[in-house]
């Protein structure tokens, strides 16, 4: 039996910089697989690839057993399925809350104005900022911002979500209401592919933790072996070093 | 030997080994300043008195609307009086500042120097202006105000030319609306052709920067002379069957489009590249096509960025207008020197010249007032 979303052998390089050097990676349906890593080890290139926002010049993706990578794929199809957030949130500054969400659904899955706005509604009453759905993203702090960005991913009902360290530029004390959403969506059986620097998070949340080191998976398993019994030296010295920074 | 840190932490080799003892500022005086701003003054106020004097005689000689002029006089050499009287201010303050540094009562004497300098200024700002205003009406005067007859006589800038010139301003309008509306759809077309990524696009790509150099690179005036007069002699298919008047303003107004499509694509173009890739991405990933992030994303964001520098486009288009009195159509300008030859007075040209004012001046101030409130929204965040 294959797994949900595949990755076989995947390469991506920009220009003589390999980026990613063969990524073996599955993930199965309502899994939630956490990427960690130092900085620049292909993490976020890696979601990047698999929503084709980059093109991978090396190996296959595949979603449910079709191939998405390569030629011949429909993206905008494609995209629709698979949801991702970003580290900046990227909302569109000149959209209202509730526009930004409503955007894709009208436009995409030709939803019409009144259902995607009401759907829009249903997932920001769900997080609450209902009562911010008129206002400009620039009004809201950057966690409610980021959870916007969430839902408005959510809103295509995408059936893989990635999230490429959502909580990475986030003030400290913001940074939990955007876990706790995300941890919802893990709870409701979501599945997630998620790059973070988050290790008390990852270690809670994740199905499955995979390490990256230099582009390749150096060492991947259950989220309690990686975090308690780390079998790679390399594995050992990034977690030793967040220990050392407090961060776990 | 040097101190050591006050609590001992081995910072001594940042902290200063000492404090160094605070030393008075010495007084410094302004007495040469001072009095070469009270002479100056006083030569300022008699040198505007004797232009304003000397303009006021032409006034006498030449006939037609003196009152606004009277009044103008007579409050700049009121005005000027301030000037020496300032500078009298600006000498006894930096006397009263010396005496007190005497007496050593040295806050004080710095305070009547800053009192000095203060005065200093105010000469140099009311000073500077009178004289400059005053001698530009010396200007006017001059050869018993011939300069005034030939360019400002009321006479033929208004009251006997209003009816021509309004009605060449009407078609001055009429193409600038017509224009600026073709270009704005033109220009944005340009600007994304221009823009359009992958190799397949290149030769439609570099068409479009040939089209933007050249029509950039050319004068104004020699795109519409060679559009205008080549298009009508060759007989051009579509413009030919146009009646003569007709073909020459659909013609203008071509040559306006190509001149001013080009500027403006680059402003576009500018405003386009400005919106920060991650839009894009965050669009595409919704599964918005290029052309749907174009549309619903990246234009809207750059036309709201590039306001001013559009609107600034078009008060220079609307002023170009002019240029087609060239190649013959009925525009102010062109009606403007078929009175001053009748007349044999420039006076019309300076009305036509007021007409455009009357538009571009309202007209700047408000995108000044735009990119201001644009600078105070982008900086508050």
């Amino acid at each position: 039996m294959t797994a949900f979303l595949e990755l076989r052998d995947v390469h991506k390089r920009f220009g003589h910089l390999e980026v990613l050097r063969g990524i073996d990676l599955d993930v199965e349906e309502h899994q939630v697989v956490c990427l960690i890593g130092p900085s620049g080890c292909g993490k976020s290139t890696l979601l990047r690839c698999v929503n084709a926002l980059e093109t991978i010049e090396g190996g296959e993706i595949r979603i449910d057993g079709e191939r998405v990578s390569g030629r011949g794929v429909n993206l905008n199809a494609l995209r629709a399925d698979v949801g991702i957030v970003f580290q900046s949130f990227n909302l569109f500054p000149h959209m209202s809350v509730v526009q930004n969400v409503a955007l894709a659904p009208h436009k995409v899955l030709k939803l019409s104005k009144k259902e995607a706005l009401q759907r829009a509604d249903t997932l920001l009453a769900r997080i609450g900022l209902l009562e911010k759905r008129d206002d400009y993203p620039d009004r809201l702090s950057g966690g409610q911002q980021q959870r916007v960005a969430i839902v408005r991913a959510l809103a295509m009902q995408p059936r893989v979500l990635l999230l490429d360290e959502v909580t990475s530029a986030l003030d400290p004390e913001l940074v939990a209401e955007v876990l706790t959403l995300v941890s919802e969506l893990a709870l409701e059986s979501m599945t997630m592919l998620i790059a973070t620097h988050e290790m008390g998070f990852a270690k809670q949340v994740a199905n499955k933790v995979a390490f990256l080191y230099a582009g390749k998976i150096e060492e991947e398993g259950p989220s309690e072996q990686i975090f308690s019994d780390p079998q790679r030296e390399r594995t050992r010295n990034f977690l030793r070093s967040i220990i050392e920074a407090k961060r776990l | 030997m040097g101190s050591t840190g006050v609590d001992g932490s081995g910072l001594t080799g940042i902290a200063p080994p000492g404090a160094r003892p605070r030393r008075a500022a010495p007084f410094q005086g302004n007495l040469l300043a001072s009095s070469v701003t009270a002479a100056a003054a006083v030569v300022i106020a008699g040198l505007t008195w004797w232009m304003l004097w000397y303009f006021d005689r032409s006034l006498q000689v030449a006939h037609g609307q003196l009152v606004v002029a009277r009044v103008i006089e007579v409050a700049l050499g009121v005005t000027v009086l301030a000037v020496p009287w300032y500078g009298l201010l600006a000498l006894a303050a930096s006397l009263r500042g010396r005496r007190l540094a005497a007496r050593e009562a040295f806050a004080d004497a710095r305070m009547a120097i800053e009192d000095s300098r203060d005065h200093i200024w105010v000469v140099v700002g009311i000073g500077l202006t009178a004289l400059i205003v005053a001698f530009l009406a010396f200007l006017l005067a001059g050869n018993n105000g011939s300069v005034r007859h030939v360019m400002l006589d009321w006479t033929y800038m208004w009251r006997r030319t209003h009816t021509g010139l309004l009605r060449g301003f009407w078609l001055n309008i009429k193409l600038f609306v017509v224009a600026e509306v073709l270009v704005l759809p033109w220009s944005l077309l340009v600007a994304i052709v221009r823009m359009l990524p992958g190799r397949a696009c290149a030769p439609v790509r570099i068409l479009a920067i040939t089209y933007i150099d050249v029509f950039r690179g050319v004068p104004a005036i020699i795109t519409i002379y060679l559009i205008v007069f080549g298009f009508s002699l060759a007989k051009v298919p579509v413009f030919k069957s146009l009646s003569p008047d007709n073909q020459l303003f659909w013609l203008g107004i071509l040559a306006l489009v190509l001149v001013y499509g080009a500027y403006v694509a680059e402003v576009y173009r500018a405003g386009l590249e400005s919106i920060h890739w991650s839009q894009t991405a965050a669009a595409r990933s919704l599964g918005l096509s290029q052309m749907q992030t174009l549309r619903h994303v990246v234009v809207p964001q750059a036309v709201r960025r590039i306001v001013p520098p559009l609107l600034n486009d078009f008060v220079a288009l609307q002023k170009d207008t002019a240029l087609l009195s060239i190649v013959g159509l009925l525009e102010i300008l062109n009606i403007a020197s078929q009175y001053k030859n009748q007349f044999f007075n420039l006076s019309p040209v300076t009305g036509a010249a007021m007409c455009f004012l009357v538009i571009t001046i309202p007209f700047t101030r408000f995108v000044d007032y735009l990119i201001k409130r644009d600078r105070a929204r982008t900086q508050a965040q």
